[in-house]
């Protein structure tokens, strides 16, 4: 009897725990940890600038959220899946880490998606392009804010379809992100009555591109897509513009390409090139006023995923504030109940399996006449409705949907 | 139209074409190492980053003083070599005499020290650098588009390639050097300033990584990690053409550019890899590599 007396009174001690739990802020603190890569390959379109864009939030946001203070810590993931866990591992399980933000390459964050999952906290996707992340690899702990590869053939790979380039060659990096893009290209070019005629898988990284764009040439495809990312669609454009490719009159379509890509590239290679992005600088007084505060402290214009963290921690701190809790679950229904009205999207909506879907835009880069300084360099095409460019709810995959 | 193993003829003497270039490249690299190991025994895991010291000091010098490429070509590797110098002097000679694997500690912690620090600054994107307008445009050779500059690149490259042989294995110089590394206390003896020998080699050696990455500016995204990936490639270059024989680099170079364009165009996902797997079949029949002398 004493026995179940007391186990009685525990049951009942710990429900009103984690009933308490729900409604306030743990430890009176909300502690953000940022986790991204600082040093490699995709440092500049995320990295220590979206820790700075992550900080300016916080200080728009006052510093405090209903007297709580707001901490933030930060680690490089390497891009390397292992060391990100054990650092996402250590925040979560000793250190009361609440949100886990930045997260950019995909195979570090579908690591990281999993910790989070099993101690039931939260984390904003940022960085990371493969659209498995809120499909097959979805969960009740994760919110993917910025762009993924769905809308990036979507917007890209239909736009120059349409435009009469048919028939497709495409030059893909050798990996999961580059094999994703490969296959959501494939169905958007054959679905808008195009072919692909040959695809060739290079080894990530290359530095030396000839051969691909020599054979890409000899295809006598009409279009070039480029699946690839970083350091190796440079050089392939950069490599394409040596070979004189678009003067033989097939078109480059690169995939995917941030605005610190094409700013490397400078006008002069990267003019003409289509892309897809999620937000663009210079797209309205709104953007540009926050771009210009974000270039002072950084001295560079931002990208999607910089003006990305901005946006989902400044909603990730509306959130907290309005529930008054710093709970996973109770947060990101919060942010699911609440339509996203700032610089970054207008009407966006987080879906079930975590998706934030929003408009995204077909940008084509300016010629180097058309350009006005360093970082004017798209001419936003046409803008591509949110309910078009992701993937529709049913045709997901994810558990969160398909177990309704 | 003719075919080779399912490729088009024409589309593959483009590939060879492109192969002898990009072998270029690997024997210009691959000889600087083999100068600095076969002369002092240094196992120069810097050299990546000399290289890519080379490209960021053309573009840099250009957006700082407008030096044109003519003149950077000839003052970034002496800016780098003297750099290089420097690293001997106050550096690598303090692990003179000692185990192979402290050079090569020493010089990958330099590398990444390097490699670390300029990104902090420049990012990793890459830096902007225009080709001059000479070099613009192209051949047409029947079989492929050849960028004038990629054939500057091959003639340029190989006369270093065989200046440096030259001068090693022909002239009186060499001879010295040669000598000095053997036996310095001898060479020390007829009045020759060994020290002096060993640090002027050792910025040869990195000048000529120095003048690679000078040369490859214009055409590969000029930034700070651009070195650490050749670096891998260019050390498995070194060992199948045989430690410290400098023909054998340069050979082998070209050599193995040949074998990655080949691959390139039958087995894309391969390419990576088959130089390395050319290294394991060499080492397995060859200990010594191809052009190495037997142990």
């Amino acid at each position: 009897m004493t026995m179940m007396k007391k186990l009685l009174t525990s049951a009942v001690a710990s429900a009103m725990l984690v009933g308490g739990a729900q409604a306030e802020i743990s430890g009176n603190t909300v502690k953000i940890g940022y986790l991204a890569d600082m040093s490699g390959t995709y440092r500049d379109l995320a990295g220590p600038n979206g820790q700075t864009a992550l900080e300016m939030a916080i200080a728009d946001f006052g510093g405090k959220v209903n007297d709580a203070k707001i901490e933030v810590v930060s680690a490089d993931d390497r891009n390397s899946p292992d060391s990100a866990s054990s650092t996402a591992r250590r925040w979560v399980e000793n250190e009361n880490v609440d949100l886990i933000a930045g997260l950019v390459a995909s195979s570090v964050t579908i690591a990281v998606s999993n910790i989070l999952e099993e101690n039931d906290k939260l984390g904003i996707v940022s960085g990371s392009a493969a659209s498995s992340i809120t499909n097959e690899h979805c969960t009740p702990n994760h919110i993917h804010y910025v762009y993924d590869t769905y809308p990036l053939a979507n917007g890209t790979a239909s736009a120059v379809v349409k435009e009469g380039g048919k028939s497709w060659f495409i030059l893909t990096a050798d990996y999961a992100f580059g094999h994703a893009l490969e296959g959501d290209v494939t169905r958007v070019v054959e679905e808008n009555g195009g072919k692909v005629m040959q695809t060739v898988r290079h080894p990530f990284p290359t530095s030396d591109f000839s051969s691909f764009i020599l054979q890409a040439q000899s295809s006598g495809a009409d279009v070039v897509a480029l699946a690839n990312a970083g350091a190796d669609t440079t050089n392939a454009i950069t490599t394409a513009g040596e070979f004189g490719l678009t003067q033989s009159g097939q078109t480059l379509a690169a995939l995917l390409l941030f605005l610190t890509d094409v700013h490397a590239l400078g006008p002069q290679s990267a003019q003409g090139i289509q892309l897809t992005t999620g937000w663009y600088w210079d797209m309205n007084d709104e953007t540009r006023a926050w771009s210009d505060r974000f270039m002072e402290k950084t001295g560079v214009r931002p990208t999607m995923v910089h003006a990305g963290i901005y946006s989902s921690t400044i909603q990730y701190l509306n959130a907290v504030k309005a529930t008054g809790s710093d709970d996973a679950q109770t947060v990101r229904k919060q942010m699911m109940d609440t339509p996203i009205n700032d610089m970054f999207a207008k009407n966006g909506v987080i879906r079930e399996d975590g998706r934030m879907v929003h408009d995204m835009y077909l940008a084509q880069v300016k010629t180097p006449e058309e350009s006005e300084s360093e970082w004017d360099l798209y001419e936003i095409v046409r803008t591509i409705p949110g309910d078009e460019a992701y993937r529709p709810l049913s045709e997901s995959k994810c558990k969160l949907v398909t177990q309704k | 139209m003719s075919m080779i193993l399912g490729v088009p003829v024409t589309v593959l003497s483009g590939q060879l074409m492109l192969g002898v270039i990009n072998g270029a490249f690997y024997a210009l690299l691959s000889l600087g190492l083999a100068v600095i190991f076969g002369l002092l025994k240094i196992i120069n895991f810097a050299h990546g980053a000399m290289y890519m010291l080379g490209a960021m000091c053309t573009v840099l010098m250009f957006d700082a003083f407008g030096v044109n490429y003519w003149v950077a070509l000839f003052v970034a590797p002496l800016v780098v070599g003297c750099f290089g110098i420097l690293l001997e002097y106050f550096l690598l000679r303090r692990i003179a005499g000692q185990d192979h694997i402290y050079s090569l500690l020493l010089t990958f912690g330099v590398a990444l020290v390097l490699q670390g620090v300029l990104t902090n600054i420049y990012g990793v994107s890459g830096l902007r650098y225009t080709m001059p307008d000479i070099f613009k445009g192209g051949m047409n050779l029947g079989f492929m588009f050849l960028p004038y500059y990629r054939a500057w690149v091959i003639v340029v490259a190989l006369l270093v390639c065989f200046g440096t042989w030259f001068m090693i294995e022909k002239t009186r110089l060499g001879s010295y050097l040669r000598a000095g590394t053997e036996d310095s206390q001898l060479m020390q003896g007829f009045g020759i300033n060994v020290p002096l020998l060993i640090s002027l080699t050792y910025g040869f050696g990195v000048m000529l990584a120095a003048f690679a990455g000078a040369l490859a500016a214009p055409i590969y995204s000029v930034s700070p990690v651009m070195g650490s990936n050749i670096l891998i490639v260019v050390f498995a270059v070194v060992v199948i053409g045989g430690m410290g024989s400098i023909a054998g680099a340069v050979i082998t170079g070209l050599l193995m550019g040949v074998v990655e364009g080949l691959t390139k165009v039958i087995y894309p996902e391969g390419s990576a890899a088959v130089i390395f797997l050319v290294m394991v079949i060499v080492l397995l029949i060859r200990p010594s590599g191809l052009f190495g002398k037997e142990a």
